[in-house]
């Protein structure tokens, strides 16, 4: 790789402080630093530093997710083709997948790191990498028949309001991939829910569909009180059952949270305690059993919609979640609680995970503060004795 | 002996280059220096001029603010120059050493019958005291201060870090005069703390006047901060003062034979060093003789102390005033192609990203590359699994750097300096210089209480 080091080296110039293209140093620094990790040595303070950085770190949770991308591009050509009655071969399945997928990805990454890059330059930062992760959630968390001009307004939303205001990556307080689902879920709801956006083709009115085919997803079904048409456990389990592009599979999903667990990227602490939350309320309204959408068993609930997916990838964002030990199994807890709470009590929103996570990221910095303070308390105690 | 402190944080580096327990005497060094910048918060005034001769125990230059701190020559010989850096800041004193050591003369005999007064004179004129750090804030004791208690680590757990019991094997008698002395400066204990993982040595087992404590654990176990954390903690107001082993010994030698003995050993480790053993040099020696053709190869850091908390020096530098070891290892000053994608075998991480992780016995030839660029804070709960102490080092951090005096001192501040939270620096995916904010936040901390 000499040849292409010695050409960095000859162009570098031209991108740093007075030179040709100046203006785009930060957008040069990023692509060169992701060809190359830099010469740079310490000069203070350790002299050795550990092997890990931002960019692993992202690229580990990339990896996490894709299991549960790949079946979901199958899934979108399944679902179709399944719809439309036609029988297809795995290929064409994942082919047709792939292109209504495939252009989502490329929208939300073009324009969250366009955003990403000029707020760089215009801060003199270097770019982030944080939004590696994000612009692969937000396709993943999306219908499949979502228009593409609505992923670009809610990405770049997301990013700047998000984002951006609160001073970039890190600075954050809302997950941004939640808030740009959430902005399509409130400006075009439409878009977001009903029972003809989560197969592909459905909500366009001149495809045929197989008489008495229905698009709604296992919790569309459960908020309509048609439990008999609720998938199996089975189907739900391995996610051949309509929903966001990623959701689906908890197959995929489990394997994804296996890596983040191996590698430790993500927080063991908040993924169980959720799951913990949610039981806890589902068994709670089990006892209630006021409806008959209170008496679904645990295991059933947690194989619905998005909140498998939602603990594994997006409760343990480390910047919205709570910082401290302590703090990030209440976090957690109530996640789990929340999207319980919501999901069954409320009925104008079938999928209760999403305001579950951005409601317990907005109580993130409060939980951290008690948490915080208690430490203190102990230390004060110290002098007391 | 008390009960055994287990800790399960921190992390042991699995650097390689550990030095083989052999002593080497080597040729005296030709340059020695003294150097202020060793000691934080020090505003160094000379007493000698360039040319000037100085004995083993001549007064070099003194603190402004506490005149009755005196920094001396560890050897006869002339002073040839005094370096300055930026601003005219004295950099080092350098002492052309003598083939014949000539000595102050200092009181001697054993402290037990000394007051209180005469063992802290005697400190201060021999330019030992500076072997005496004040917690909090990491600097020279103050003599008119009474601390509640003082805390030596008997062993030291930092990366490559020597064999304490191995250092001080033969000093028994003098290790004991030198607590005997210390004794005299505390109304409290004087805790000597040992690790429980071995067998530790008779010296420290068979000291009188001590309260022995277990310890077990990773690094930073040995660090002396944590165990004051555990054992009897700094609150606000408190004043604790720690030594190390040679020093002890140091003092000592002073008691018992009335001169600055400045002899220490030293260990050379390090992945680019071939004789890694223990030498037997003095304080502030150049370490030339001692790399002298004993490099694997030409680019390297050389590091006077350890890989976190050490200081970078010349090949022509000088060892530091408390340092007990030498460290040399890889400059990393290189570009590696997709560096943070690849698999890792040969990557060592705190984390578990890189595949290196599934050989837990494996050493690491570590260089000084910083593997990434510094970022925003992102991770969290990273420093946490490497601070064995109730302390939320994040929020610490974050309370420095905007500056919130108040929220420092809740956090605890007063309870650790740099080398207890160096360990966050090492493993910070965001690349935080934790150590230098630690450090404005214990400045900025002492100048507010003062």
């Amino acid at each position: 790789m000499d040849f292409l080091r010695k050409y960095l080296d000859k162009i570098k110039p031209n991108f740093e402080e007075g030179g040709k293209f100046s203006k785009l140093r930060s957008t040069f620094d990023a692509f060169e630093t992701f060809l190359f990790v830099p010469n740079k040595v310490t000069n203070r303070g350790a002299h050795v530093r550990d092997s890990i950085d931002l960019k692993r770190t992202m690229s580990i949770v990339v990896i996490s997710l894709i299991p549960a991308l790949l079946f979901g591009i199958w899934n979108v050509g399944f679902q179709h083709f399944r719809a439309i009655g036609e029988t297809v071969g795995f290929w064409e399945m994942s082919w047709f997948g792939f292109l209504k997928v495939f252009p989502i990805i490329v929208v939300s990454y073009v324009s969250g790191l366009g955003v990403e890059f000029i707020f760089a330059q215009i801060r003199k930062h270097e770019v982030n990498e944080g939004f590696l992760v994000s612009g692969m959630l937000i396709p993943m968390i999306m219908p499949v028949d979502v228009p593409l001009w609505m992923v670009a307004v809610a990405t770049i939303f997301a990013v700047i309001i998000g984002k951006e205001v609160f001073g970039g990556t890190g600075m954050n307080i809302f997950n941004p991939a939640l808030l740009a689902r959430a902005f399509i879920f409130f400006a075009y709801p439409s878009k977001m829910s009903g029972d003809f956006v989560w197969i592909s083709g459905l909500s366009d009115t001149s495809t045929k569909v197989v008489d008495g085919f229905s698009g709604a997803t296992p919790l569309a079904l459960a908020a309509q009180n048609q439990f008999e048409k609720i998938p199996s456990l089975m189907e739900m389990f391995i996610g051949t059952i309509p929903g966001s592009i990623g959701e689906t599979s908890k197959l995929a999903i489990l394997i994804g949270a296996a890596i983040l667990i191996i590698t430790g990227i993500a927080s063991l602490r908040i993924m169980l305690s959720a799951i913990v939350g949610a039981v806890l309320m589902i068994l709670t309204f089990n006892l209630v059993g006021a409806n008959q959408y209170m008496m679904v068993s645990p295991l059933q609930q947690l194989m619905m919609g998005g909140f498998l997916f939602g603990v594994v990838f997006m409760a343990t964002d480390p910047v919205s979640s709570t910082q401290t030990a302590t703090g990030k199994i209440i976090y957690g807890f109530l996640i789990g609680v929340m999207s319980m709470l919501i999901r069954v009590v409320n009925p104008a929103y079938p999928e209760g995970m999403m305001l579950a996570i951005l409601l317990l990221n907005s109580f993130a910095p409060l939980i951290d503060y008690y948490v915080v303070q208690a430490n203190v308390n102990r230390r004060l105690k110290r002098t007391a004795k | 002996m008390s009960k055994v402190i287990k800790l399960r944080k921190g992390l042991n580096i699995r650097i390689a280059g550990g030095a083989e327990k052999i002593f080497i005497k080597p040729n005296q060094a030709e340059y020695f220096a003294i150097k202020p910048t060793d000691f934080h918060g020090l505003t160094p005034k000379m007493l000698v001029k360039e040319g000037e001769l100085v004995k083993a125990g001549t007064a070099l230059f003194h603190d402004k603010n506490t005149p009755e701190i005196l920094f001396t020559s560890p050897v006869s010989g002339t002073v040839k120059e005094i370096i300055r850096g930026e601003r005219r800041q004295i950099l080092e004193v350098i002492i052309k050493a003598d083939i014949e050591h000539e000595y102050e003369l200092f009181t001697h005999g054993d402290p037990k019958n000394l007051s209180k007064d005469q063992v802290i004179e005697n400190l201060l004129k021999s330019g030992l005291w500076p072997l005496i750090i004040q917690r909090p804030y990491g600097i020279v004791a103050n003599p008119n201060d009474t601390p509640k208690s003082i805390f030596i680590s008997a062993f030291d757990s930092a990366p490559l870090a020597p064999d304490l019991d191995f250092t001080i094997q033969d000093d028994a008698k003098e290790f004991q005069i030198g607590i005997n002395a210390l004794s005299k400066l505390t109304s409290g204990k004087i805790h000597l703390n040992i690790n429980a993982e071995f067998n530790p040595s008779k010296v420290f087992i068979n000291t009188e006047g001590v309260q022995l404590n277990s310890i077990i654990g990773p690094h930073p176990a040995g660090n002396v901060g944590v165990q004051i954390h555990h054992i009897d903690p700094i609150n606000k107001g408190d004043v604790v003062w720690t030594l190390n082993p040679q020093d002890v010994v140091a003092i000592g030698r002073l008691f018992s034979k009335g001169i600055y003995d400045a002899s220490r050993i030293v260990a050379l480790t390090g992945s680019e060093v071939k004789e890694r053993r223990y030498y037997k040099v003095m304080i502030g020696s150049q370490v030339t003789e001692l790399i002298k053709n004993n490099l694997e190869q030409e680019n390297v850091r050389i590091i006077s102390g350890n890989v976190l908390t050490g200081t970078q020096i010349s090949e022509k530098g000088f060892l530091g005033f408390h340092d007990t070891q030498l460290t040399v290892i890889p400059e990393g000053n290189h570009y590696e192609f997709l560096g943070w994608a690849l698999p890792g075998m040969n990557k060592f991480s705190a984390s578990k990203t890189f595949f290196s992780s599934l050989f837990p016995k494996k050493e690491y030839k570590l260089d000084t590359n910083y593997n990434g660029a510094e970022r925003a804070f992102v991770m969290t709960g990273q420093y946490e699994k490497v601070v064995p102490m109730d302390i939320l080092p994040q929020h610490l951090v974050k309370a420095i750097m905007v500056e919130d005096i108040d929220k420092m001192e809740q956090l605890g501040i007063y309870e650790v300096i740099e080398e207890d939270l160096a360990l966050c620096e090492y493993v910070c995916t965001s690349k935080i210089e934790v150590q230098k904010i630690l450090r404005n936040g214990l400045n900025l901390m002492k100048k507010e209480m003062s």
